[in-house]
């Protein structure tokens, strides 16, 4: 399947990630080229067949409900790009 | 009493989001405590750090079957994460954890007690999520700041049936809602701090059309109060679009409490594709019969339970059983005083009723925070039956109970109140008074009963209240006949 | 030059031949004259701190068995205090907080960490082509025809093909351990998946993501496995299961063996030259008492398709925490919040990445789900039956573990599906998440070595080790190094 420029553009948007005009076309043939591939799984009728999400279909253990971690805030904040007063500074956020 | 034009029909629909009583969050050791300093309740999970991973809590998957029984849902015994992929700077994974295909609770169904009698309202679904952080929008140059504490802490996202077709009735939902999980223990309810919190979807249509109109979703509406106000601004706003020949537009709304509307927020203007799939970093959950029925064996009683059992079994009035098991916590107070002394349950109820709530109504207080404990009531209802205090002394001690003055006992010795049933001391005030009142006496003889209150009143008045009147009313009849 | 093992390394520093500070010194020095670009960073003071803690314990009579052993890791593990990239410009300032729990345990265990390696960015790539920090050359190439590592991998394939260290550390989420090792001439081991702790190894594609190690030999690899694997409570993929020594059926007898080869691993896209080698590789199999039969994995053609739906879809979610909010990169200019995130993301991952992200994005994007997602979960259903069914007949199956040789640098860049067929034979296995090896079986006329790839049922890394190690005894093919065959070439 070909995607067009639109849908390359949209789900870069999604991703957000932004894709020039001069290299949407690289992306829109590598991308369909990579779907095309993808698209030899239609030669396989898959009905009745249950999706596999795990390995061996395992399932989930569940934690006993304890407090184990300590506050290691100034240690997690000396990586972030800005903090004030403890808190992680971003861009205004509009509501 | 809010109406609008009879020839539109609301149509109403809640999500409740309730922060389940757990001690850590729902996949990290870190604690949910609330008002803790910014991001020092953010673990290395929380902050999604690269390379971390979420391990489920077991208290929280317990909580959610809790509610599934209470309200005879089907649970889903095996039941899925999923990952629902959004970008929001409280969001620090850029996906939330939620449940879509399989969530943890089915279909179930909430009575709520309307105008034209009971109504069942279904439940679609409840299911577990992780809260994201809150973005703090003071100044801080012109920035956001973002708090992950609240990052990772337990939802229970309990989806109602678009079967409300009020904002009263929508109301009653969430009150009964609201009681409940707080009597099964799983949710505080505290909708300050935001651990029950409701998102509407609202829509109208014309009186028997059958397909649902355009509904918008109004978030942040967290106090029954601006639920009901904000309800009826957003079905009159959408009655004016349509009735001046508009479209309603599918969009999310937020109220404004100090401004009395709903606008539409431009965060999420931009449709959403949430490209939901299965978590791989978590199997699907899968419950065991056992599991399931342990938590079944502790389920606490429910309202409805309760208030058949305390009519039935206890004799009280339908109306008195309705107060009583109104919330947990004055059920609670009841039964432990119930539990504590040996007046009987009518007693304690009008005590209940009257005194207490009278009292807590008046200073604005929760049962909760009562200055009188279910133990200092109970004493002083004992004092009552054991005829220690009169109906008007007792009033005189919880009066004082409230001040905290001191105990039950302390205080009727202190303020001399009790009732003096010694018989020899009543004996020697009868016997005066029979003396000094010569002409009622005769009248009592010649067959006027009514007059025996006027000499008990007057024993009442020698003793300064202290002395039990039935015994005095006793000893009058036997000295005058 | 001969290759220098793990266990000869651990008998000298028990011997008290060599202390570990000395070892570690001399790789160090290695590593800083080496040419290869191995090594994103290197951190020699904590290095050496940690070999004076090994001879500490040592002195102290401690006898673990790789005390004071230094190796290499991938740079996809989280070290704390230790600069942890990923291979991505996303990273490039990202000193971790916090410590994998693999690379814990291996610390604890009193290994040496000697630096981080070079890898494809974010994992994603078979050439190690995608590094931000440059690509990196494979010892066996040459200064006129220099040759890729393979991937993601690659760094650390290269580094102990150059005996910059004598063993590494990888992470296999659809070849990225068998794939390098099969291009540098060594053993790479990919554990079943839930062996190894996942905590604090950056995620690529969360349900195929596996760590394992990198070495010369079956038995080093028996040994530094040994030390990674266990349960971790942090990682809700791991597995409870006894503890096991890998080591101590590796001399085991393979009287009896049966060996499938599945003819879907010898098909048209297979280099002659490597087809005869593995023959002869099944032959020497054949004189140690093994039986051979031909056996069929019918939905391997499904397996790359399906693999291209799953490892984008997870890792286009799994990459969305890279945001520039709490680490990382930050784009410099922005002019809000959706800018700030725009900016960042495509300033700050490679070309690679950004295609598998959108690959990810688009088929979990609504209306796309069953055609993509829900179809080739569906896929790897039928994919892992198929191996269920043939391991009803056979102990292990065998096959090339790559179509290729290692290839000119530079050659498959502009076509991502020429690079993606590189790991056809090997994607299959994780998708069923079982365990598998590749092994030196020989070289080409070219002086390439080739990689024999075996498979077995879950959980049963020591039989593959045991009939990996065996054949080691009999052949000489894990000893050959890049510099000998260089010396031949300047004949």
């Amino acid at each position: 399947m070909a995607l067009d420029k639109q849908t390359v553009h949209d789900i870069a948007r999604l991703a957000r990630l932004h894709i020039d005009d001069a290299e949407t076309e690289k992306y829109q043939s590598a991308l369909s080229n990579i779907l095309s591939l993808v698209e030899q799984m239609e030669t396989c009728d898959t009905t009745d067949i249950e999706p596999m999400t795990h390995p061996f279909d395992a399932t989930l253990r569940l934690r006993a409900d304890e407090v184990t971690e300590t506050n290691n805030r100034d240690k997690y904040q000396t990586v972030a790009p800005d903090t004030q007063d403890g808190l992680y500074l971003v861009p205004k956020v509009i509501d | 009493m809010f109406t609008w034009d009879e020839e539109w029909e609301v149509v109403i629909g809640l999500e409740v989001h309730t922060q389940l009583q757990t001690k850590s969050k729902i996949f990290s050791g870190s604690s949910i405590e609330y008002g803790a300093e910014p991001n020092t309740q953010a673990s290395t999970v929380d902050l999604a750090l690269p390379g971390v991973l979420p391990v489920m809590n077991l208290e929280a998957a317990r909580l959610a079957v809790r509610f599934g029984l209470a309200i005879d849902a089907h649970i889903n015994k095996t039941n899925v994460f999923a990952r629902k992929n959004y970008f929001y700077p409280d969001l620090p994974k850029g996906y939330q954890i939620s449940q879509m295909e399989l969530p943890i609770v089915g279909a179930g169904a909430i009575e709520i007690e309307t105008e034209s009698g009971i109504k069942s309202i279904g439940v679609t679904r409840a299911h577990l999520e992780e809260d994201a952080g809150k973005s703090l929008h003071e100044d801080y140059q012109g920035k956001t700041g973002v708090d992950l504490n609240r990052a990772g802490t337990p939802l229970l996202e309990i989806v109602s049936d678009p079967d409300m077709r009020s904002p009263a009735e929508a109301v009653a939902y969430l009150r009964k809602l609201h009681n409940l999980v707080q009597y099964i223990e799983i949710c505080d309810g505290n909708m300050q701090e935001g651990s029950f919190r409701c998102d509407a979807n609202v829509s109208i249509r014309p009186k028997g059309q059958e397909e649902l109109g355009t509904r918008t979703e109004i978030k942040n509406i967290n106090s029954f109060k601006f639920v009901e106000r904000a309800m009826e601004y957003e079905i009159e706003r959408q009655i004016d679009i349509l009735e001046d020949g508009g479209k309603i537009a599918q969009e999310t709304r937020l109220y404004d409490s100090d401004k009395h509307e709903t606008r539409s927020m431009r965060s999420k203007e931009e449709a959403h594709d949430y490209r939901y799939f299965p978590d791989p970093d978590l199997p699907p959950m899968v419950l065991s019969d056992d599991f399931i029925e342990e938590i079944r064996a502790t389920l606490p009683e429910l309202p409805e339970a309760k208030k058949s059992r305390f009519e039935t079994n206890l004799g009280l009035s339908s109306e008195d059983a309705s107060i009583l098991t109104s919330n947990r916590a004055t059920a609670d107070y009841f039964e432990l005083t119930k539990s504590l002394c040996s007046a009987d349950t009518k007693i304690i109820a009008n005590w209940m009723i009257g005194e207490l709530f009278a009292n807590l109504n008046k200073s604005e207080l929760e049962i909760s925070s009562s200055p009188i404990t279910p133990a200092q009531f109970a004493k002083l209802l004992d004092r009552l039956h054991d005829n220690t205090l009169s109906g008007k002394t007792a009033k005189q001690v919880f009066a004082a109970l409230w001040e905290n003055v001191g105990e039950v006992d302390d205080i009727i010795e202190q303020k001399g109140l009790k009732q003096i049933t010694d018989t020899g001391a009543i004996e020697a005030i009868v016997d005066e008074v029979i003396t000094d009142n010569p002409d009622q006496v005769e009248q009592f003889k010649g067959g006027n009963d009514k007059v025996i209150g006027f000499l008990v009143g007057q024993v009442m008045q020698r003793s300064k209240g202290k002395a039990n009147p039935q015994m005095a009313n006793q000893m009058l009849k036997e000295k005058m006949s | 030059m001969t290759i220098t093992t793990l266990s000869e390394l651990a008998q000298q520093l028990s011997s008290g031949k060599q202390s570990s500070v000395e070892l570690t010194q001399d790789y160090l020095n290695r590593i800083e004259e080496s040419k290869h670009n191995a090594f994103i960073s290197i951190d020699p003071e904590k290095s050496i701190t940690a070999a004076k803690k090994a001879d500490e314990r040592r002195a102290t009579g401690d006898t673990a068995p790789l005390l004071g052993v230094p190796i290499a890791q991938k740079d996809i593990f989280c070290i704390e205090g230790t600069l942890t990239t990923c291979g991505s410009k996303i990273l490039e300032n990202f000193v971790a907080p916090y410590t994998a729990t693999v690379v814990q345990k291996m610390h604890d265990a009193g290994i040496v960490s000697l630096g981080k390696t070079n890898m494809d960015e974010f994992a994603m790539g078979s050439s190690n082509e995608t590094s931000y920090y440059g690509s990196v050359s494979n010892p066996w190439g040459s200064q006129e025809q220099p040759l890729v590592p393979g991937g993601s991998s690659g760094g650390s394939a290269a580094a102990v093909a150059a005996q910059l260290a004598p063993a590494a550390t990888g992470t296999d989420t659809g070849g990225s351990i068998r794939q390098p090792a099969a291009f540098c001439g060594l053993t790479g081991l990919k554990p079943s998946y839930g062996r190894c702790s996942r905590y604090g190894m950056i995620a690529f594609a969360s349900s195929l993501d596996q760590a394992g190690p990198m070495t010369h030999t079956a038995e080093d690899a028996a040994l530094l496995l040994n030390t990674m694997v266990g349960f971790d409570s942090r990682d809700s993929t791991s597995l409870e299961l006894p503890a096991e020594d890998f080591t101590h059926n590796i001399d085991n007898s393979l009287e009896g063996l049966r060996i499938g080869l599945p003819k879907e691993f010898f098909s048209d896209g297979l280099d002659s030259e490597i087809a005869e080698l593995i023959e002869n590789a099944v032959r020497t199999y054949e004189t140690l008492g093994a039986t051979i039969k031909e056996v069929s994995l019918p939905n391997t053609h499904l397996a790359l398709p399906s693999y291209y739906v799953i490892a984008p879809a997870e890792a286009s979610s799994n990459l969305s925490r890279f945001d520039g909010v709490r680490y990382g990169y930050r784009a410099e200019e922005y002019s809000d919040l959706v800018d700030m995130y725009t900016k960042t993301r495509t300033e700050g991952f490679g070309e690679e990445v950004k295609r598998r992200i959108m690959i990810g994005a688009y088929a979990l994007s609504s209306g796309y789900y069953d055609a993509y997602y829900s179809k080739a979960q569906k896929l790897r259903r039928l994919i892992s039956d198929d191996f269920t069914r043939v391991f009803e007949n056979c102990d292990v199956l065998m096959g090339p573990t790559t179509p290729t040789t290692a290839f000119a640098q530079g050659s498959r860049t502009d076509d991502p599906v020429s690079m993606y067929l590189n790991d056809i034979y090997t994607i299959p296995v994780n998708l069923a998440g079982l365990p598998a090896i590749s092994i030196q079986a020989g070289l080409t006329q070219q002086n390439l070595p080739i990689g024999l790839h075996i498979i077995s049922p879950y959980l049963q890394e020591a039989k593959l080790l045991n009939v990996a190690h065996k054949f080691q005894q009999v052949t000489d093919w894990h000893q050959k190094t890049p510099t000998i065959s260089a010396e031949k070439g300047d004949k």
